[in-house]
């Protein structure tokens, strides 16, 4: 059964719909997630779907996109998908604990468990919400509860399912997990998704999570993520996310670290009309480590905006940012990124850099470093550049009977590949690289495109 | 082989070079000689396709073709081969890579298949060894954190790679030491054959004890004010660039 909005436009449309199918979003849902509904709708029509006054959305205008009628997915429906069709949609094929996720539901036909180690949990949200709710209980809306942004808070209000990872003490997971999210709908589509992760101490897991549009309508994908490292624990988590031009993607990922523990992300944006990434790193525990990176190519009218916030909250801790864009045509981009050293965070190094390549001279790029630092002893910097292809070694190679587009391409993957570089997995890292290729070759554009003919 | 007449060219609006004329053959080295601002780099990057430059007048022949009109690719892969003053760092893109590309495009053009990894390695390492280089070169990204040397070193080891028709040197003996210089110096003549030809273009003396040159030319103020054989250079090493500035007797 799914639910058509009248007039899903703007905050009190998003209000009124939540009204209208309180019934259904409560109804088989664990109390745990039901408890947060109300609240969190309040917070949201109080702040209202962010545009450029909102200060942390400046440089994306989310109202537009909000302007239409979706189908809102609020009950599981059982559909089918086709694994081979959809491995052919430039996702990259892992050996890897593979499940699927569609329209923000945990596809029933998954079957992970058998291969993982014992203890570890990989399943569907809500079945675990309802099964095992003390198992989410201290974790679940812990950090995105805190979050000022609206579409966290409108997330929290609608949603019914996503992933659930559970790994407990002392285990190490050798496979890469690989979640794909698949977009798939015959009318026009809002889906809302809630994953959770926790890694108890001592633990190590390597993630990767694939968003792809699979039918030729409009998406509206507002997904957030909270992630638990514990003590001595090594978390790597990669997003690719790869869907078309009439597809908006909210992204907002929540990582709170314990002592000791590692952190690894790198989001990959090859493809999508309007993506807005969030990423918050809370440091609770001393020496910790966040290597964060991301790597965006933009073309046409597409936008992506890259917003991070790294709290320093204990002392002896390391984050490191880098943040690459190339942008093409019209297409802009943003990135801000605010480091937050506290005043016992001694020790302190945080590092951020955002480095630009502007292919035409309609694109546009903003960048936005913001450093509170409450602390004395701590070593912070930031940086960023917006350049063109560096006409010297275009010529370089063109002089050493290189063509002009090989040497472009050749240029353009070596910006990408410092990014790249940073991925602990090695058959991602190849499979990225083939990717970039098709993405800077226009092919990827085309596999969209041939979907809406 | 090569026939300039007449060349004339400008960058943002200055004439950089007024005329420039000069005959090379099959076989042979010219060293071109002059003082800094004469004209001798501008004229290396014009040969080798940049565009940074104005042709105002003039013709370059290469190979019974108009030289001026092709891409800097396809130059490149006709057997020019421009050893850069500054060779360009470029993170990212592998040694071995960028090599490989360049090998390959240049036996496409010649109708050759492209050649495979082992046979690529081989060719690689008969190279190093012609030219008494380490390996470390080739394992890193093009030219980063290369020492003055190295990166010299290195343009003369994509040299012997791409086997040129028509190598312009351009400074290639700026920044070496002694060692470093003989080194590059020995690859230079171990490539030398009767089919191919190079120009040598520097601002010292120094390089010609090492790769004698058939002629010798001066390049002074846009124009070449002399030329003559290799006595020229010791000539001008004697006597300085200020013999040709104050000097009538031309």
């Amino acid at each position: 059964m799914s639910i058509i909005s009248e007039k899903a436009a703007g905050t009190d449309q998003m209000v009124t719909l939540f009204e209208q199918n309180k019934e259904i979003l409560i109804q088989g849902s664990s109390p745990i997630l039901n408890r947060m509904r109300e609240v969190s709708i309040k917070r949201f029509a109080q702040a209202g779907i962010p545009d450029f006054k909102n200060e942390d959305y400046k440089y994306t205008n989310l109202k537009p996109a909000f302007e239409k009628s979706y189908r809102q997915e609020l009950v599981r429906e059982a559909g089918l998908i086709n694994l081979n069709e959809v491995f052919k949609s430039n996702i990259p094929e892992l050996d890897a604990h593979l499940v699927f996720l569609v329209n923000g539901w945990f596809y029933k036909g998954n079957n992970p468990g058998a291969e993982l180690p014992k203890g570890v949990v990989l399943g569907s949200l809500d079945q675990i919400a309802n099964e095992h709710p003390e198992l989410l209980l201290n974790f679940l809306n812990r950090q995105a509860g805190l979050s000022v942004d609206p579409l966290v808070a409108l997330n929290t209000a609608l949603t019914k399912d996503g992933f659930f990872l559970f790994i407990p003490k002392g285990v190490i997971i050798e496979k890469p997990v690989q979640i794909i999210n698949l977009l798939s709908s015959e009318v026009d589509l809002m889906a809302t998704q809630r994953n959770l992760i926790i890694a108890e101490d001592d633990t190590q897991v390597k993630i990767v999570v694939c968003d792809h549009s699979l039918s030729p309508i409009t998406f509206l994908y507002n997904s957030v993520s909270e992630i638990y490292i514990g003590n001595d624990a090594v978390l790597d988590m990669y997003s690719i996310q790869n869907l078309h031009n009439q597809s908006t993607v909210v992204n907002s990922l929540f990582f709170k670290q314990q002592r000791n523990s590692s952190l690894t992300t790198g989001v990959i944006s090859l493809h999508g009309g309007l993506i807005r990434n969030n990423l918050k790193v809370t440091f609770n525990g001393d020496h910790s480590e966040a290597n964060i990176n991301g790597m965006s190519f933009t073309d046409k009218k597409q936008h992506v905006d890259n917003f991070t916030v790294i709290e320093h909250s204990s002392p002896n801790c390391l984050s490191n940012q880098i943040y690459k864009n190339i942008l093409d045509d019209e297409s802009t981009g943003a990135f801000a990124g605010r480091i937050h050293v506290a005043r016992d965070a001694q020790q302190t190094n945080a590092f951020q850099r955002n480095n630009n390549v502007l292919l035409s001279d309609n694109a546009r790029m903003q960048t936005k470093p913001q450093l509170i630092i409450d602390a004395d002893d701590v070593k912070c910097s930031h940086g960023a550049t917006v350049g063109q292809i560096d006409e010297d070694a275009l010529f370089f190679l063109r002089a050493r009977g290189i063509g002009e587009n090989e040497a472009r391409m050749m240029l353009m993957n070596a910006f990408a590949h410092e990014v790249i570089l940073k991925i602990t997995i090695e058959q991602l890292r190849e499979r990225i690289d083939e990717l970039i290729e098709k993405r800077l070759s226009g092919e990827i554009s085309r596999f969209h495109e041939q979907l809406f003919i | 082989m090569l026939s300039i007449k007449n060349l004339r060219a400008s960058v943002e609006g200055k004439e950089i070079l007024k005329g420039i004329n000069l005959e090379v053959k099959a076989g042979e080295v010219h060293a071109i000689m002059g003082p800094n601002g004469s004209g001798k780099s501008t004229l290396a990057n014009i040969l080798a396709g940049k565009q940074d430059y104005e042709i105002l007048e003039g013709e370059v022949t290469y190979l019974g073709q108009d030289l001026l009109q092709l891409s800097p690719e396809v130059r490149s892969r006709s057997g020019i081969f421009l050893s850069f003053q500054y060779p360009v760092e470029i993170p990212g893109v592998p040694m071995i890579n960028f090599l490989k590309a360049s090998v390959n495009e240049h036996r496409k053009f010649k109708g050759l298949a492209p050649l495979t990894a082992g046979e690529f390695l081989k060719l690689m390492r008969a190279k190093k060894e012609m030219l008494h280089l380490d390996t470390e070169l080739t394992n890193r990204s093009v030219n980063e954190g290369f020492s003055g040397g190295e990166k010299k070193k290195n343009e003369i080891f994509q040299m012997a790679m791409l086997e040129p028709k028509l190598a312009i040197l351009d400074e290639t003996d700026s920044g070496l030491d002694i060692d470093a210089l003989r080194i590059v110096a020995e690859g230079v003549n171990a490539l030398k054959t009767p089919d191919n030809a190079t120009i040598l273009v520097t601002h010292y003396q120094r390089l010609l004890d090492y790769i004698v040159p058939d002629f010798v030319h001066v390049l002074y103020n846009g124009r070449i004010v002399k030329s003559g054989g290799k006595e020229l250079a010791f000539e001008l090493e004697e006597k300085g660039y200020d013999w040709l500035k104050n000097g009538n007797e031309i």
